[in-house]
């Protein structure tokens, strides 16, 4: 057998790591709600591709954008989009290190410009569409 | 050094933090309530969708990069999760997809 043959090497000893250790403790449980946003995220983004695949179709298109199941689905990912955003923002300045001279650039005036940025971009998104 | 494509990737996965978290809340509140509750008619999106080369310029960024956003995030948190020895299979299936998604959102959209 293996071991019998090379009896010096040691066995990696692997921690076992229980697949609910994120329920474990508030701030694991909210990097994991954290991580997942991102099935949220790329969920849109397939309905948004189900969306201009039926954009040549009057009939269709209209069934879809107001089909309640659609609609569910969406009010069920804005919290989760919403909080990606936001954990997006207050990440900035964790990533993001500005210096001004001698003194660093508060972190609160980064995160706070995006969400400044975000009013802003949103507003304009908004208007395009509905103005 | 081995080489990696871990830039790549992250890079993609970075920008496409940026733009969901910049833009998917308002373009789901369009696309999601603003013809049930009678902000514009589903016509008027969709004439939008068809008609508009910015919009469909807009469409192609919010798609693309959110699902190579999704790939990175996804492959990763799978392992947090318990999934264990298809890491190499799942990145393929992850960036994959967000490959496949992104040409057919282009295809889709120069059909229109």
């Amino acid at each position: 057998m293996a071991d019998e043959a090379a009896p010096t090497k040691s066995k990696e000893y692997i921690r076992p790591m229980p697949a609910n250790w994120w329920l474990k403790k508030r701030t694991y449980f909210l990097f994991m709600v954290r991580e997942l946003t991102c099935v949220f995220v790329g969920g849109y983004a397939l309905y948004l591709l189900v969306l201009i695949a039926q954009a040549g179709n009057e009939t269709a298109f209209a069934t879809l954008v107001s089909h309640p199941l659609c609609v569910l689905l969406q009010l069920v990912a804005l919290p989760m989009v919403l909080y990606h955003s936001i954990t997006w923002f207050n990440l900035t300045p964790k990533v993001m290190v500005v210096w001004r001279g001698e003194e660093r650039v508060s972190p609160v005036l980064i995160a706070g410009s995006n969400y400044v940025a975000w009013l802003i971009a949103s507003a304009v998104v908004a208007w395009f569409v509905l103005g | 050094m081995a080489k990696s494509n871990e830039p790549i990737w992250w890079s993609l996965f970075s920008a496409g933090g940026v733009v969901a978290a910049f833009l998917i809340p308002i373009t789901l509140l369009l696309t999601g309530f603003a013809v049930p509750f009678g902000w514009i008619t589903a016509e008027g999106l969709r004439e939008l969708v068809v008609n508009n080369l910015l919009v469909k310029l807009y469409l192609f960024v919010i798609i693309s990069l959110p699902l190579f956003h999704w790939a990175h995030r996804f492959r990763y948190v799978a392992v947090d999760l318990g999934v264990k020895g298809v890491g190499g299979l799942l990145a393929v299936l992850c960036y994959g997809a967000a490959i496949v998604g992104t040409v057919t959102a282009a295809v889709f959209l120069a059909q229109l």
